[in-house]
């Protein structure tokens, strides 16, 4: 009698726990990302009903919307220098910081502390440091002699000037490369030390096979973090052009010159400053496309990634 | 002997010299991480027109541009809003996450990988794709655009980062813990609340640090919800309008930066342990 009658009090005990997130992804999630498909063939501006048009907006983003283009290119751009960028330093920064035999610990909170300062704060720190006429940096550079750059107002420099960015908020790769690093097996090294490894095979042979995983994982991630970049180069474009930011401004976005656009900012700019909700959609669509494949990645069978026991 | 004698200093002073390049080099990065802070507050302390040069030192130390700071836009409204949509989103996100991840971790029932894959896809998802349709929802059925609970409220259904995080963790507690707990006639709520929550104590600080400070720097999400009402932003947001919508200069802007900033690194210097324990879960065990 009570054998069959377990397993449904299982399930009332599951459904229980579980009940405020089954509710939160529908609601939340599953529920838009249908609507969002759905708004993606309308024609809508927010305010009258929706007219079905097909694949006049997928076609009108991927033909004539000018910034599409131009946020897939920085979004590859930012993928590569920046992800690539922040694995090597973050990296260097770890295995700088293992080494240290006196104030490990001071100079991990030090390199650790950007990486907490709000990223509205922080950006707008940079903007002011790197300002071309009277910055600091250019100040600096200008005493040394050395050449001073654009930077956030200069559309060849802006991408390179958020990399600089990124790379002061090296914290969280720093120190998931350190607990990495730390845990290579000591008699690993003493091995290859017997084998007359120099520093490089040491690395080579045996530091990095054992990291791998871990570099793997920073790299997804990363990728995943660019697919999301939006309030690094949106603040920065707008703080560097001088514009008016939170009035509801029509603004040009991806000062200067188109160079800070992010696909994110694509959505904010079709979707609540030209309420074109219908191309927004499509926008929000081709980011879901990118961040699935790449959780897709995250998740494959065998990177230990959801530790399935 | 010569030779010897020669090569002892040699071998005792490379470990030596390899010290010291790695502490200059230490130095030297730390130096670089720390001066746009130092810049940040030098600035903060000057006055209008010194910021407009290129002078690095305040000639003047102007310490009142932190009162200003306070009596300028709406900076005071925005702090409380902050804390309100940090602490208050932080106490729910803990509450409904907790036991969807218990339940992901030691229940067993068909569906449970399905169940953590949606979590990762979830988290990994750029909030801008499904901000059309919540956005019309919230402004459009709900009539609560101009505020915060668009924000707040979806946090009491738990959050994707926070129950993958938990979730990690909780695996880590021995399952004969509560098996224990269960024969001696704790109910699965009872274990949860009683043996898995007192263990977990790191973990739900970390998880819930990070969401606080998650919370604390988003900008995004209040900028969609709350932008058409100054009365509702928060300091990420309202900082960000700061030097435009105002016409305030670099000094007050540099000012209200290091304060958005202050408390974020105060709580981090509180609980740097919790923190980087809580860093080191979100990368799989090699």
């Amino acid at each position: 009698m009570s054998r069959p009658a377990r397993p449904a009090r299982h399930t009332l005990r599951n459904l229980a726990f579980l009940s405020p997130w089954l509710v939160g992804t529908g609601l939340f999630f599953l529920y838009p990302l249908v609507a969002t498909a759905y708004l993606s063939f309308t024609h809508y501006d927010g305010f009258t009903a929706p007219t079905w048009t097909g694949l006049r907006n997928w076609s009108y983003v991927v033909h004539h919307y000018p910034f599409f283009w131009p946020a897939m290119r920085n979004t590859l751009w930012l993928v590569i220098v920046i992800v690539t960028l922040r694995l090597l330093f973050g990296l260097a920064v770890g295995m700088l910081v293992i080494r240290l035999k006196r104030g490990g610990g001071f100079f991990r909170t030090l390199y650790y502390a950007p990486y907490l300062a709000p990223p509205v704060a922080g950006t707008i720190a940079f903007v002011f440091l790197l300002n071309p006429g009277t910055g600091a940096v250019n100040t600096v550079l200008g005493r040394l002699g050395l050449p001073q750059p654009g930077w956030f107002n200069d559309p060849a420099w802006s991408k390179p000037s958020l990399t600089l960015l990124a790379l002061w908020c090296i914290g969280d790769l720093m120190v998931i490369f350190m607990a990495s690093l730390l845990d290579v097996p000591r008699d690993l090294y003493e091995a290859a030390d017997l084998d007359g490894a120099g520093a490089f095979a040491r690395f080579r042979f045996v530091t990095l096979p054992f990291i791998q995983p871990i570099l793997v994982f920073a790299a997804v991630t990363g990728v995943i973090a660019m697919m999301q970049y939006y309030t690094e180069p949106q603040v920065a474009g707008q703080v560097a052009s001088g514009q008016i930011i939170g009035s509801g401004t029509q603004t040009e976005p991806g000062y200067p010159d188109g160079s800070t656009l992010t696909l994110p900012q694509l959505v904010y700019n079709l979707g609540f400053q030209r309420f074109d909700v219908g191309a927004a959609c499509v926008i929000a669509l081709v980011l879901f496309a990118f961040s699935m494949v790449f959780a897709a990645l995250l998740m494959r069978r065998g990177s230990g990634f959801l530790a399935e026991d | 002997m010569a030779a010897v004698s020669a090569d002892r200093p040699t071998y005792r002073s490379r470990p030596m010299l390899g010290w010291i390049a790695e502490h200059a080099v230490a130095v030297g990065l730390g130096l670089l991480f720390v001066l746009p802070f130092v810049f940040v507050f030098l600035t903060s302390v000057m006055s209008d027109q010194q910021t407009l040069t290129k002078d690095l030192w305040p000639q003047t130390w102007q310490w009142h541009n932190y009162v200003d700071v306070w009596h300028t836009g709406g900076f005071a409204t925005w702090w409380r809003n902050t804390i309100l949509y940090a602490t208050l989103g932080t106490a729910l996100t803990l509450v409904s996450s907790i036991p969807v991840a218990y339940a992901l971790a030691h229940f067993r029932f068909r569906g449970r990988k399905l169940a953590m894959m949606v979590v990762v896809a979830t988290m990994m998802l750029p909030p801008q794709v499904v901000i059309v349709p919540m956005y019309l929802f919230w402004a459009k059925e709900l009539h609560l655009s101009g505020t915060l609970w668009p924000l707040i409220i979806p946090l009491a259904f738990g959050d994707a980062f926070s129950i993958f995080l938990l979730r990690q963790f909780l695996l880590t507690v021995p399952r004969e813990y509560i098996e224990a707990a269960r024969i001696d006639g704790c109910s699965d709520l009872g274990a949860m609340l009683r043996i898995v929550l007192p263990l977990s104590r790191p973990a739900i600080v970390a998880v819930g640090l990070f969401q606080f400070f998650y919370l604390w720097n988003d900008y995004f999400g209040p900028q969609i919800y709350t932008s058409e009402n100054p009365g509702a932003w928060t300091l990420s947001y309202g900082l960000a309008s700061f030097k435009s919508a105002h016409h305030t200069n670099w000094n007050l802007t540099m000012a209200a930066t290091l304060l958005v900033m202050a408390p974020v690194i105060a709580v981090f210097f509180l609980a740097q342990k919790a923190f980087i324990e809580g860093v080191t879960l979100t990368g799989v065990k090699g």
